[in-house]
């Protein structure tokens, strides 16, 4: 496992090293990119894997799958923007947005259910702890 | 461009009277080129300010222990991501972030919070183990996304600044099944098809999902009968009954339900 994660680090340091142009340009006067967007969605997705694994309260849990969602959605409307492109020809065109509007609403409606059984685990068993839900265990 | 407004504005006013009328407003005026400000692309600030926003409260989501202020973290992450999309040229899905997700989800998820949140459960702290396992998982997913970010050298490049034609009118014709909008480069001719039927299987789901949530969440009987319902329904309906009958009834029921039922009515006793 620490080996993995170490061929990892130096992987992605290579990476930083071979993009010290991108980053030593002013970041003020220079026009952002899909890569910004990507950086924002990256952080924004390993926030909500983070929250999803870290937390013990359902809702904690719960609000950590709207974060990964948010990153996603980031990075399909980087895709969708000609703004962003240097050729000014988006990848995904109109389709990311539709995609992306998609998502939002499908995140409405499984946050809609899941507060539902949160609320009915919390009706029968007093708590929002999930390590609590073991009643299943053999 | 600022440049440019700077120099119209200041031929425009005629400097040499001002300099009479208000000498420090001239002096500023004229010593504007001169900052640093004059070849600041705003759209980048914006960017950055949303950009730190939206990162900065998602991780402080992640840090906060108390289950209110990561409610409140997550509504001001998404509202800077709103702000992201607006940047992006996205008017119309930043427009429905901020009223489906800052105005309905997030609400939805405040009410569970405040439902739920009793003292004990309001902060639910993770042992210190769990913590450096998210840490190091965590540092290597974002290693290995950044990684995948930066290798595509057509994403790294600083966007051209074609501002995009508004999209809420192609979105909306692409929702009921018609294309307006210019295809993107390699599009395959003739296949292009809306998206109406994704567009009705999702309302459709959203039906049901919301019919089945207000049916997971009503207001139901009790799981575990009360004493006086319970001898109720021990009571054998005719009395004639022999007494071999209902023994195996007495003695098959308790394995399975009368355990959960006990354990039930000691946690949730009060209720």
């Amino acid at each position: 496992m620490m080996g993995l994660v170490l061929a990892t680090a130096m992987v992605s340091l290579d990476a930083c090293l071979a993009t010290v142009p991108l980053l030593a340009v002013n970041p003020f006067t220079e026009p952002v990119g899909v890569v910004h967007y990507l950086i924002v969605g990256a952080v924004l997705f390993t926030a909500g894997i983070a929250c999803m694994t870290l937390k013990r309260n359902a809702l904690g849990i719960l609000m950590g799958i709207e974060l990964v969602l948010n990153g996603a959605n980031i990075n399909f409307v980087a895709f969708a923007s000609p703004y962003l492109r240097a050729d000014g020809a988006p990848t995904l065109g109109l389709d990311g947005q539709v995609v992306a509007l998609f998502v939002i609403l499908l995140a409405a409606a499984e946050a809609a259910v899941a507060l539902a059984i949160t609320l009915n685990f919390y009706n029968n068993h007093a708590t929002v702890d999930v390590d609590r839900a073991d009643d299943l265990k053999g | 461009m600022t440049g440019m407004l700077d120099m119209d504005f200041i031929d425009f006013m005629d400097i040499s009277t001002l300099t009479h009328v208000v000498p420090p407003l001239a002096t500023t005026l004229a010593a504007l080129p001169a900052l640093p400000i004059a070849g600041i692309n705003w759209h980048s600030v914006l960017f950055l300010l949303f950009a730190g926003l939206a990162c900065g409260f998602a991780v402080g989501v992640v840090a906060a222990d108390n289950v209110v202020r990561m409610a409140l973290y997550l509504v001001f992450s998404l509202g800077a991501t709103a702000g992201l999309f607006f940047l992006a040229g996205a008017e119309f899905i930043g427009a429905m972030q901020l009223m489906i997700y800052v105005g309905g989800t997030l609400v939805l998820l405040v009410f569970g919070v405040m439902l739920t949140a009793q003292a004990p459960l309001v902060s639910i702290k993770p042992s210190s183990s769990d913590r450096t396992l998210t840490a190091v998982a965590g540092a290597s997913l974002l290693s290995l996304l950044l990684t995948a970010a930066f290798s595509v050298d057509a994403w790294r490049g600083p966007g051209v600044g074609v501002v995009p034609a508004p999209s809420a009118t192609p979105l909306g014709m692409a929702l009921v099944g018609v294309r307006v909008d210019e295809p993107p480069a390699g599009t395959p001719v003739g296949g292009r098809v809306g998206y109406m039927l994704p567009f009705e299987i999702v309302s459709v789901h959203l039906l049901v999902v919301l019919v089945g949530a207000a049916y997971l969440a009503r207001a139901k009987r009790r799981r575990t009968p009360r004493p006086i319902d319970a001898l109720a329904s021990a009571m054998p309906v005719e009395p004639v009954t022999p007494v071999a009958t209902v023994a195996p009834v007495a003695t098959v029921a308790p394995t399975g339900r009368s355990a959960g039922g006990a354990k039930s009515a000691l946690v949730g006793g009060g209720r």
